[in-house]
């Protein structure tokens, strides 16, 4: 689904826990995150730390968003 | 280690005022199955059917399915750190009602219990159409947490497999069946020059409810480890799993495992099988990475020349197999891996979501996607409430003349990952 | 006569003449010719006849091509044939594609089975596997005896409505689409039987070639997030509570649009999950977890992004065929980009 947006012409950055599959259907900029269930959260975590995690996640998406790659690249 | 397995071939189910086995029919007592499960307070009702090979009759929401085994001999008792106390299992001597089978349907827990049809078109695809089935339609109370619902029916149908099971104690098996495998140095020793084969079993792990249980233990929580492949015969392995019908792990075929008995079936003879590697498929890639290392990793420790490695489910369990498969293979063992496809309903589309060139030998269990149309049966065991949401299902699956038309994923083991049916697709 | 067959050539084989006359425009004749005379006899036995052959020029039907499949479709149309059989076109570049495009047409637009064969190398062969029953054929029509050998007991089996073996059973070239089939031997025997001969060295087939998978080059980076329009999408199935449109947990047939104007937050009594393929607890709990519109909501009012797009488009990952995926991302990516949206933060579980 990545891929057909990038061909549309608009960046896109995948935010995914199984950064292979990410790799292997071809997103170009790619965000590790949490867990299947809850990327962008974690139950196990207060309310207040679970929206700081998720916030510093996308922040570092839109870093990628704003940073310029030559091929598939993986935002650590 | 060495098991027999006694079989007590099973060719009909009856209710009767006493729960026996008498020539070959398997009599249960219905009330005594009932108190039995509502043992549980999580419970509130517990309707007993049976179902017949042949007959007109749908069973859904399946949730699993389970083979009555009672130990007979040996240390330990049938399905470990559930109904027995942890002690390891796979030796002496196990009977079985060969031929019957415990199915727990009733309200859906998660989106993905199945189907069984006793006849027509879907009985063709689910082993199940097969076994005489003795099937518990359970309800919890109001409010109850799927989780806490998902566990009292794994009990449910744990515990009445057991009483079933026992049943078999003093009978005398049709016929005895003999699995005997030796200890690593023992199997090199005796055939040097054969080439050492393990299997490695991935075990669906993802969360509270797509889970596995080995003596009890979450698989989720435990790293790659090792078994004995006759453990598995005295259900050390248990479902607790919603993953799609047709590639999820029942009980049963865990305590059926059909790359067990093949590989059995060789052993001493084309290849020397070296024994059971049993690694889960989590949902962080930390545990991902770590799990398949370790997967090669013993794989390197065992000194061995093949795998066979299977999984469970679809989606990003592929990136487990394949990173097993690219794992194991880097290690200069040979692999073959068997899996199962969503290659869409024309089967046009990618059938794995992950791949890699290292998987050149790959065994399928058939697309998933398949739309099949399943004629209406004269009697529904449960109810047909959840046909349009269960996996494989759709908004107007049930039609409206009571057939349903839906993917083959709804039907119960229909593409099962440990290579149980002869379907396949190319 | 049970069947009736129309044979599809090109001025060549229709004894026109060769490629000066390439530019012969689409006609046909009663009854067989040229290589449609060994085809009729081998199909006589199960009672087909070739009623009808239709020919065109391999140019004029490149360089005219609109106009030539319609009236290669028309003529073909008038006989209300059974089956159409075109070629073979061995490594004939241009026949070869004239072959595949009107097979591929004829059963798409006419419901009509067809068959073509021709070369592995032939150009036609890739661009056309899939839409119709390429037979494998020699690379020139020295193979012509070969070929219609081949093709005769498939077009008999296609006339029967009979169903097809694989690939490799029936000598087409692979379709590359996967069909269900019943083995003789269980998957685990097969497995055990595989490793063996891999283990040996021997010879064996995979049930499944591993796919090669494309690649699209990135886009250049956003330049001004300050103003940019963000859009958030998700294969996580994240939507309304009760999920409206019904979006299956598990090979969704359709993805939905909702609009989060003036949403801050995703909370459990407004939103869920539909997906079916992990523990949906925590996602209905809090759906923020999978689709950030609470912190794209604060970066928004603290000016780091321009604007949070007022529509998120959602569709369940679970077991939806790669090209459903495709379609639908394709299709509101084009709506995206019209709406002005310079950049997307998809999010996957």
């Amino acid at each position: 689904m990545v891929k057909e947006i990038e061909r549309a012409g608009i960046p896109v950055v995948h935010m995914c826990t199984v950064t292979p599959i990410s790799m292997t259907v071809g997103a170009n900029r790619i965000v590790p995150t949490i867990a299947i269930p809850h990327p962008l959260g974690n139950p196990a975590r207060t309310p207040e730390e679970e929206k700081a995690i998720r916030r510093g996640l996308v922040e570092k998406a839109l870093k990628a968003l704003q940073t310029e790659v030559d091929g598939q690249t993986i935002f650590d | 280690m060495k098991l027999e397995l006694g079989y007590i071939y099973i060719k009909d189910v009856q209710f009767g005022a006493k729960s026996e086995v008498k020539d070959g029919t398997l009599y249960v007592n219905k009330e005594e199955i009932q108190k039995l499960v509502l043992e549980d307070e999580n419970l509130v009702s517990c309707d007993v059917d049976l179902a017949r090979p042949g007959e007109s009759v749908r069973i859904t929401p399946v949730k699993d399915v389970i083979e009555p085994r009672v130990k007979v001999e040996g240390r330990g008792g049938v399905f470990p750190g559930w109904m027995h106390k942890v002690d390891t299992v796979g030796e002496g001597k196990t009977n079985v009602l060969k031929g019957a089978a415990v199915v727990t349907a009733g309200k859906v827990v998660g989106f993905q219990e199945g189907i069984i049809d006793m006849s027509g078109e879907g009985a063709k695809y689910t082993p199940f159409s097969k076994t005489n089935n003795v099937v518990l339609v359970i309800n919890p109370i109001d409010n109850l947490e799927a989780h806490d619902y998902e566990h009292s029916l794994r009990v449910a149908g744990l515990k009445v497999a057991t009483y079933l099971g026992e049943l078999a104690r003093n009978l005398t098996p049709d016929e005895v069946k003999v699995y005997e495998h030796e200890g690593v140095l023992e199997g090199y020793k005796k055939y040097p020059d054969l080439p050492r084969v393990a299997y490695v079993l991935m075990l669906q792990s993802q969360g509270l409810l797509h889970d596995t249980y080995v003596y009890g233990v979450d698989a989720k929580q435990s790293l790659t480890t090792m078994i004995n492949p006759t453990e598995l015969f005295d259900g050390a392995i248990v479902s607790g799993n919603c993953v799609s019908a047709c590639d999820k792990n029942p009980t049963y075929i865990h305590e059926n495992n059909p790359v067990v008995e093949e590989l059995f079936a060789q052993h001493g003879k084309k290849l020397n099988f070296v024994g059971v590697i049993i690694t889960n498929e989590n949902v962080y890639l930390a545990d991902k990475m770590r799990s398949s290392d370790w997967s090669a990793k013993l794989c390197k420790f065992l000194n061995l020349d093949g795998a066979i490695v299977s999984q469970e489910g679809f989606g990003n369990p592929d990136t487990d197999l394949i990173m097993n498969c690219k794992k194991i293979e880097a290690e200069g063992v040979k692999t073959v891996i068997i899996t199962d496809e969503y290659a869409g309903q024309d089967g046009s589309s990618q059938s794995l979501a992950d791949a890699d060139v290292a998987a050149n030998a790959v065994v399928t269990g058939g697309n998933a996607n398949v739309v099949i149309h399943l004629p209406k049966m004269d009697k529904v065991i449960g109810t047909l409430d959840y046909v349009d949401i269960i996996a494989g299902g759709w908004s107007g699956s049930l039609q409206p003349d009571g057939s349903i038309i839906a993917e083959l994923q709804v039907i119960t083991s229909a593409t099962n990952e440990q290579g149980y049916n002869c379907l396949s697709a190319r | 006569m049970a069947y009736k067959v129309v044979h599809y050539i090109n001025q060549f084989y229709a004894g026109i003449g060769g490629e000066e006359f390439a530019t012969t425009e689409p006609a046909k004749i009663a009854g067989v010719k040229g290589p449609g005379m060994a085809l009729n006899a081998a199909l006589k036995a199960a009672g087909a006849e070739i009623v009808a052959t239709v020919y065109c020029g391999d140019s004029y039907f490149a360089e005219n091509n609109e106009d030539a499949i319609t009236r290669v479709l028309a003529l073909i149309k008038e006989e209300n044939p059974d089956l159409v059989i075109c070629g073979p076109a061995f490594n004939a570049g241009r026949y070869g594609v004239a072959c595949g495009q009107v097979a591929a047409e004829v059963k798409e637009k006419l419901g009509v089975p067809t068959l073509t064969g021709m070369y592995i190398e032939n150009p036609g062969a890739d661009m056309y596997k899939s839409k119709t029953i390429i037979m494998e054929t020699k690379n020139s029509a020295a193979g012509m005896r070969d070929a219609v050998a081949k093709m005769a007991p498939v077009a008999i089996k296609m006339l029967k409505g009979e169903e097809l073996g694989s690939a490799k059973q029936e000598g087409y070239i692979p379709t590359g689409i996967r069909k269900n089939l019943f083995e003789n031997e269980r998957g685990a025997k097969r497995a055990v039987d595989m490793l063996i001969k891999k283990l040996a060295g021997e010879e064996f087939e995979t049930e499944f070639p591993m796919p090669e998978f494309d690649r699209v080059a990135p886009n250049p980076a956003v330049k001004d997030l300050a103003h940019a329009t963000i859009a958030l999408c998700t294969s996580g199935g994240i939507v309304p509570k009760g999920n409206p449109d019904h979006i299956e947990s598990s090979s969704a047939s359709h993805y939905g649009k909702y609009s989060i104007a003036g949403v801050n937050d995703l909370d459990a009594e407004h939103w869920q999950t539909a997906h079916g393929g992990y523990d949906p607890s925590y996602a209905n709990a809090d759906a923020d977890r999978v689709l950030p519109v609470d912190v794209m909501r604060e970066f928004e009012k603290e000016g780091k992004i321009g604007k949070l797009y007022d529509f998120f488009y959602t569709t369940v990952g679970n077991g939806t065929a790669v090209k459903n995926a495709k379609k639908f991302a394709a299709e509101y990516a084009q709506e995206l980009k019209a709406n002005g949206v310079d950049a997307v933060i998809m999010t996957s579980t």
